[in-house]
């Protein structure tokens, strides 16, 4: 419970803090460095937010985590080295889009399963042996007799 | 049919599950070495070498933190128990208002760091305060605990593992 | 006082749904008028206490009743009265209370403009639809009392979050509400028809005006979302994939494809099955959607006050709800009549694979969102699956989607040669495959090259229609302009939904590949430059509100030097939550949106300014409302609303001149 109440509280506090949490601001890096930065930056789930990367939270965690994305790949570090840096301290759950590995190959699998099977469907709703209108039983020959029988009788059917 | 039955069953377990308790990768590994800066000159500073030798209890916690206000007499009778070297970690505030809420509040660190800018914060995957991380003696860490330490999660949970650190002493 | 009445007409509400659910159906059963037409009284009276009920939150709202809980909770004595008064469903208990409104309006039209149903299954459809009225009011009553009140109550309110203070609250849920919940309506006909054990093409034709006004609705609600979204949130964004967005855009694929299939019934007494078994999926995901926002079992931006006890409750109503009707559907599968078969290339078949298209679309959304909650159950390993996941998976859905749309209105009936209809869309998909092509590699964009090309494809092959239909260039111009004019509205409302469509894809396609964004620390007098624009800070004021202070800054625009006018944005504080909220400063364009949003910097010194360049995002929001406009004017056409079965031969036979 008060886990939920520490959480309200950085919500609120996301909206209260500077999205700079440095004296050395984000544009102190020089332009390439900070486009590289962004499109990690946006690679990466705000871990204490609800639903966003880290470059679109104000939540100061995430102000901290983009400073130092800045700082590792100034430092050398290639975009995946970055990536594997976060994930080496938050798993996978840091990476906003999920790792292709055996917990997730029904994640990736899945959408070309579901075209195939949709396919595999529409073939089958289309065989012609399934889709004859209902035909009803021949007659028996008493029935048929019958029928016989009452179209010679004058008067209405 | 069925498939409406099993994506149910999922969502019934799923209700018992929290989805912002994330798993701690962290278990088992050596504790990173870090820097942090000191609050104060009358309060010790907590260094990177202090965490190995005796099993030690790191507390990550900050004046902002309601919760850590709420687990901190837990923690004073920690400290005063001996049963662990208690040192303490104050995530993203000045030294100013770490200062401030020790003396509001109390002390139980043996040593604590301030880590303004979540460098070692983010080396532990920490998500949020209070977080608290069991170490042994030679510096790795065995529980990482989150949220407040409430009197059962010590007795239950760190006591034991504490015993058996100390009594195997692997 | 308020409160106290309130919550009467809730239990009374509660009663009158217990009648509606039991007496009309033993009604139906035992043919018993005067029980069926109890079925009628009882949906009128149970929307009327409803709306008393609900207008007792408002007043409460209205007047800062804090005595009331959720008002203590919500609410703030300088609160605008306006966003008091929204402030009554933008919370979990009123919402709900909106939620259970929302459903007995829709059992009480049924009950008053249903007068050419068969008495047997309007009373059983009021029947289900009073218990599931039955199930939401002792959900609400039992465990999100709306009038539960606080002692001893406060003099002042929390405030409500100042994100929801915006006309956009207003007007969203509500129009999400008469979506989803609508769709209640369809999944009570199916199920009342599954009882009553007719399904035929008279049944879908009935349903078919609800299943239009609830998708209308729908789409209208997701695009308002978006659009709030975007200039409310601060920082540009327009969808996020978020689950809850999700738990609203599910029913909205799958209403899709049942609307399709309730057109092709009318005209070819096909897809049957398929129109109830959708009603039924939709209705069971708009539930689902429900159980999302407030169980807790997700994290997402949208989350209500999370209670997994609520969670409980509402999944066993989904379990009750889906496995009940399919249950039924799986029992009762010989009373759905077949229809006439069809060939693969046939106007049927082009819906059917749209059908299978949305269904996958659907069913890859839902495994994105549900899918950290899976692995979650089995490994205990936590994963995101985010935008990035949907993006790559769900837009080829998409672009299939826009093939079949621009070939399946070329295509006739029942059976068709493939050659002939190729023969038409000819022409309109190289002109779209060059346009694409130059717009792709000019834009230097893979993305938008694809998007723009299979837009295009889609309005050229709208245009191309028209063109076939009043036979352009074949005919006087005059009398090309008289079949226009013939055209039925439900044809009108085809084009404009479908040319809604384009223009969504135009606007995403616009603003993903082409977004621009620069941030800077600013102090006045600085300058910042993107795309040829250069924006000068020139001033900040302190302005104040009814309960929020706020600082604006404001900017001189430049385009390639030349002076552009004026962008104004601020940052508002509300000492009631102690919270801010940025107002970005944005102006719209039918080229690109200029969008500016600024910060505090750490330093104190100046202000960190965000300033982005969004290509084409508001042909997204256009493109939303034309589709739901469409669907509106389709509604006002009469065969889709008159549907007693002595209308079918006349109807189908001026269906059948006109060459729809």
């Amino acid at each position: 419970m008060s886990r939920l109440f520490f959480l309200f509280c950085l919500i609120a506090i996301q909206t209260l803090s500077p999205a700079n949490a440095q004296e050395k601001t984000e544009s102190d890096f020089p332009p390439a460095i900070e486009a590289e930065a962004r499109t990690v930056g946006k690679s990466l789930r705000c871990v204490v937010c609800q639903n966003q990367s880290i470059e679109d939270s104000s939540a100061p965690l995430a102000a901290d985590m983009r400073q130092l994305v800045r700082e590792r790949l100034a430092a050398g570090d290639t975009p995946e080295e970055v990536r594997a840096f976060m994930t080496d301290r938050y798993g996978n759950f840091v990476l906003m889009k999920p790792p292709f590995q055996p917990d997730t190959f029904i994640l990736w699998g899945a959408p070309f399963a579901f075209v195939l099977i949709a396919a595999l469907c529409w073939r089958l709703y289309l065989r012609p042996g399934e889709r004859i209108l209902d035909t009803p039983d021949p007659l028996s020959d008493e029935e048929a007799a019958r029928l016989r029988a009452r179209l010679q009788e004058p008067g209405d059917i | 049919m069925g498939v409406l039955a099993i994506i149910t069953g999922f969502f019934a377990i799923g209700l018992t599950r929290d989805p912002h308790a994330l798993p701690t990768m962290m278990i088992d590994r050596p504790m990173p070495d870090f820097k942090l800066e000191p609050l104060g000159d009358e309060i010790p500073l907590l260094t990177f070498s202090d965490v190995k030798g005796e099993v030690t209890l790191v507390n990550v916690f900050g004046s902002w933190c309601v919760a850590c206000a709420a687990e901190h007499s837990e923690l004073m009778k920690i400290g005063n128990s001996g049963a662990v070297t208690l040192y303490g970690v104050d995530w993203r505030d000045t030294a100013f208002e770490g200062r401030q809420w020790l003396e509001q509040y109390g002390n139980p660190y043996s040593k604590v760091g301030l880590d303004a800018d979540s460098r070692l914060a983010i080396n532990l995957g920490v998500t949020g305060a209070p977080e608290s991380f069991l170490i042994d003696t030679e510096g790795r860490i065995r529980y990482k605990h989150i949220g407040p330490i409430t009197p059962e999660v010590w007795q239950e949970t760190f006591l034991p593992l504490i015993q058996e650190i100390e009594g195997g002493k692997q | 006082m308020i409160g106290e009445i309130g919550l009467f007409c809730l239990i009374l509400a509660l009663t009158a749904a217990v009648v509606q659910s039991t007496v009309p159906m033993w009604g139906a059963y035992a043919r018993n008028s005067r029980m069926m037409s109890v079925g009628d009284s009882a949906a009128v009276v149970q929307f009327l206490l409803l709306a008393v009920a609900f207008g007792c939150l408002i007043a409460a709202f209205a007047s800062s009743d804090f005595s009331l809980r959720i008002v203590a909770a919500n609410s703030h004595t300088l609160k605008p009265l306006f966003y008091k008064v929204t402030a009554a469903w933008g919370q979990h208990e009123g919402s709900m209370l909106l939620w259970v409104l929302v459903l007995a309006a829709f059992g009480g039209a049924v009950a008053v403009f249903g007068t050419n149903l068969p008495a047997t299954l309007k009373a059983r459809t009021l029947a289900i639809q009073g218990m599931i009225g039955v199930a939401f009011l002792a959900f609400i009553i039992f465990t999100s009392n709306p009038f539960a009140r606080l002692f001893p109550a406060p003099f002042e309110g929390n405030g409500f979050n100042p994100l929801l203070q915006d006309p956009g609250l207003a007007f969203h849920p509500p129009m999400l509400y008469f979506g989803y919940v609508g769709f209640s309506i369809a999944y009570s006909f199916s199920v009342a028809a599954l009882i009553e054990g007719r399904v035929d093409a008279a049944w879908a034709r009935w349903v078919r005006p609800w299943v239009l006004a609830s998708w209308c609705f729908l789409t209208v609600g997701i695009t308002a979302g978006s659009l709030w979204a975007y200039y409310e949130l601060g920082w540009g964004g327009w969808w996020f994939w978020d689950p809850v967005e999700n738990a609203s855009f599910m029913p909205w694929l799958i209403g899709t494809a049942l609307l399709h299939s309730a057109l092709v019934v009318e005209r070819r007494h096909a897809l049957v099955n398929w129109t109830l078994l959708l009603s039924i999926l939709t209705f069971t995901l708009s539930l689902i959607g429900t159980f999302l926002v407030r169980s807790g079992v997700l994290t997402s931006v949208h989350a209500f006050a999370v209670d997994p006890a609520r969670g409980v409750f509402i999944l066993g109503m989904i379990l009750l709800a889906s496995g009940g009707a399919l249950t039924l559907y799986a029992l009762r599968a010989s009373v759905v009549k077949q229809g006439p078969p069809f060939a693969g290339v046939s106007r049927e078949g082009g819906i059917l694979a749209n059908n299978l298209l949305l269904l996958c679309a659907t069913a890859v959304v839902f495994l994105g969102t549900f899918y950290p909650l899976l692995i979650d159950t089995l490994t205990h390993d936590k994963i995101t699956v985010g935008p990035p996941y949907f993006n790559m998976t769900f837009a080829p859905l998409m672009i299939l989607v826009a093939m079949i749309m621009t070939f399946g209105p070329f295509v006739r009936w029942r059976s068709d040669s493939a050659k002939a209809a190729t023969t038409s869309i000819r022409r309109p998909a190289i002109a779209a495959a060059l346009l694409g092509l130059v717009i792709g590699t000019a834009g230097k964009s893979v993305v938008a090259g694809l998007g723009f090309g299979f837009a295009s494809l889609v309005i050229f092959g709208l245009i191309a229609w028209v063109i076939k239909r009043t036979r352009l260039g074949l005919v006087p111009l005059s009398q090309s302009l008289y079949l226009a004019r013939a055209f039925p509205r439900a044809t009108w409302g085809f084009l404009g939904a479908h040319l809604g469509f384009a223009l969504v894809m135009i606007g995403v396609a616009g603003t993903t590949s082409w977004n621009s964004e620069t941030v800077s620390v600013m102090r006045p007098g600085d300058t910042l430059s993107l795309s040829g624009y250069e924006l000068t800070l020139s001033s900040n004021t302190i302005t104040r509100g009814p309960n929020y202070e706020a600082e604006q800054l404001t900017f001189n625009v430049a385009l390639n030097g030349h002076p552009d006018g004026v962008i104004e944005t601020e940052r508002r504080y509300y000492p009631e939550r102690d919270t801010f909220t940025t107002e970005a400063g944005i102006r719209p364009g039918p080229l690109a949106n200029l969008y500016v949003a600024y910060s505090q910097s750490e330093s104190g010194e100046g202000y960190t300014v965000r300033f982005n360049r969004h290509p084409f995002v508001i042909w997204i929001w256009i493109g939303g409302f034309v589709i739901a406009g469409g669907g509106f004017v389709s509604l006002t056409d009469r065969r889709f609303r008159v549907a007693a079965p002595h209308k079918t031969v006349r109807s189908a036979r001026r269906a059948h001149a006109e060459g729809v």
